[in-house]
């Protein structure tokens, strides 16, 4: 592995009498897409804004690049590239002149049109900032935070809001960034982008890593526990289904019992005897891999949007 | 400078269309213009430079309102947090306002002049180099002032206050709109310390007494000077992000921009023969006025 562009190390953050961040410690290497998950209020802006220089941290000590955020000069913001939670630009500001003026501060920088094309911005290259849809403004963020060829991207909640279509289509972007071997740090709630889209992930809660790893890693973190969503004929009560044979833990969700189990086979034999004997029947059975959402569960449990 | 020139084209751009910015920095001194000369001047031509002079120097005033506002908003809308991730320090953000606001306020000045001559037949120019000058550290001092107020408030609720507050002070205790003569004598000495006094001042100097650049002197040193003090503290107070308040303090070092100001004050008090000339310049228009005048 080579040598780390982003280190964040024992990094302590407090507003007033709230700790943000109780040490959190993480290192990118080049190339690398690195996640940051949790719910909101774990800590993630906290910890991307210190690594982009926007804030300072109480205590710890973090790198990009080599560079101290808070005391190197331009070639730190040279070096970064950033979307920001919210990105906000004045209103009566065109699209274009947005990304000729961001691009105008670097000495390296990247043709508006090809970002604007990239972007599929092309047809709102005239539009005001105002009249641009949520995922418009986001997919201008982004590029903005290209238009200096950046060696580091920092992406907080990249899709925080959008709908699953123009999720997707930013997912894409995310994706060829990621081919063009660019180091993004991304933070988000939500499992899948994570699982999709990223190398390594930091599951952030409370304001500390809870776990760290590939998402495979993770799930094999889990102790080889499947998940068996299962739908009845009629109600059960948890209590019965999580006495099965292999079953660790038993939740409801809406109409489904999620089994978490470690021995399915026997688990579903167990379960389908049960059934018979209380009358009931089975709707649906469903077997999956452990998502990121259930390590986050077993972590802390808790659901990451609860 | 780089950043700053770009920083400049890019508010230029914003603030021309911004409507509410040009109604008040175009519109509002012409409609001054006109009431001025068009209406208590009756069309006496004689009258047209002590008006005009008023006028310009509302309109140099009127940039210390400017772009100083909207970096406030910027601030508040989180606008200013995306460019701090940028190169662009905070030298260059202040700068970019006070360079737009006078790049904006030439044209004006030069269509109020067009105005004064060719609508109510001015028939001198006043001395030009000095009413440059004039314009230029004008622009400079209210600009700078306006973007101290802007580094030490919290919100736009809170900027527009004390800027209305400070603007009527300009604006009504200067000789700007109502004649230095006509004002209580303790309001006589108070304009002695008030920025906008020298401004309308210098400006009726150049305009009837063709005064240069070099009998402005003191006048042109002060706005110079507090421009500096102003500028160098709100770069030293600059915020990035809506959340972090002004200290206390700050609001105390915003207060040195005065600084040159309360000793010209002090000096004027004493020496100065602004009120003199205000006066002067006062019965001069009533003479000038009152010769065209009917008999009653």
């Amino acid at each position: 592995m080579s040598a780390p562009v982003i280190e964040a190390e024992n990094l302590i953050k407090r507003y007033g009498d709230v700790i943000a961040l109780r040490g959190v410690s993480f290192a990118v290497s080049e190339g690398e897409v690195f996640g940051l998950l949790g719910p909101n209020g774990a800590g993630k802006t906290s910890t991307v804004e210190i690594l982009e220089g926007l804030r300072t941290a109480d205590a710890g000590r973090v790198s990009v690049c080599g560079l101290d955020p808070q005391h190197s000069g331009p070639e730190f913001k040279y070096a970064i590239g950033a979307a920001l939670q919210s990105t906000a630009l004045p209103d009566k500001m065109r699209v274009r002149e947005a990304l000729e003026l961001f691009a105008s501060f670097y000495p390296r920088r990247r043709d508006t049109e090809e970002l604007l094309k990239r972007f599929g911005l092309e047809d709102k290259r005239n539009a005001f900032y105002s009249h641009l849809s949520g995922g418009q403004k986001q997919r201008l963020a982004l590029a903005l935070a290209l238009v200096n060829e950046p060696r580091v991207v920092f992406l907080d909640e990249p899709t925080a809001g959008l709908d699953p279509q123009v999720r997707r289509e930013i997912y894409d972007i995310i994706e060829e960034l990621k081919k063009e071997k660019k180091t993004i740090l991304l933070t988000t709630h939500y499992i899948e982008e994570a699982e999709r889209l990223c190398d390594r992930v930091a599951i952030v809660d409370h304001g500390n890593v809870i776990a760290l790893g590939t998402p495979r890693e993770l799930k094999e973190r889990s102790g080889g526990v499947t998940r068996i969503t299962v739908r009845l004929a009629k109600p059960e009560t948890n209590g019965a289904l999580s006495m099965l044979e292999g079953v660790s833990e038993c939740r409801t969700e809406v109409d489904d019992y999620l089994l978490y189990s470690t021995r399915v086979p026997r688990t579903i034999v167990a379960l389908v005897k049960h059934l018979e004997e209380q009358d009931n029947e089975l709707v649906s059975l469903e077997i999956s891999a452990p998502t990121l959402e259930d390590i986050f569960l077993e972590l802390t449990g808790r659901r990451l949007r609860d | 400078m780089r950043h700053t020139w770009t920083l400049t084209v890019s508010r230029m751009r914003l603030a021309m269309r911004n409507r509410a910015f040009l109604f008040f920095s175009l519109i509002v001194p012409i409609a001054f213009l006109f009431i001025y000369a068009g209406i208590f001047g009756r069309g006496i031509r004689q009258v047209v430079p002590y008006f005009l002079a008023e006028v310009l120097a509302l309109t140099v005033m009127g940039t210390f309102w400017g772009l100083s506002v909207q970096l406030v908003m910027f601030r508040e809308q989180g606008i200013l947090r995306r460019f701090r991730v940028t190169p662009v320090g905070p030298g260059a953000m202040l700068a970019s306002s006070i360079v737009s606001n006078y790049v904006l306020t030439l044209p004006i000045i030069v269509i109020e002049f067009f105005l004064a001559r060719w609508i109510f037949h001015m028939s001198g120019l006043g001395n030009l180099l000095g009413i440059f000058v004039l314009v230029t550290a004008g622009t400079l001092c209210f600009a700078s002032l306006g973007l101290i107020i802007a580094s030490v408030t919290n919100s736009m609720q809170e900027t527009q206050i004390i800027n209305q507050v400070i603007w009527f002070l300009f604006l009504f205790l200067s000789g700007a709109s109502i004649p230095l003569p006509l004002l209580p004598g303790f309001v006589q000495r108070f304009a002695d310390y008030l920025p906008a006094s020298y401004l309308v001042g210098g400006m009726l100097r150049s305009m009837i007494d063709n005064a240069g650049p070099t009998s402005l002197g003191v006048y042109l040193a002060s706005m110079l000077g507090s421009a500096v003090i102003a500028f160098l503290v709100a770069a030293q107070l600059f915020r990035w992000d809506p959340e972090t308040k002004a200290p206390r303090r700050a609001k105390l070092w915003a207060a040195s921009a005065v600084i040159p100001f309360l000793l010209l004050g002090v000096w004027e008090s004493a020496h100065g023969d602004m009120r003199r000339h205000a006066l002067a310049d006062y019965n001069s228009i009533l003479k000038l006025a009152g010769a065209e005048l009917p008999e009653r």
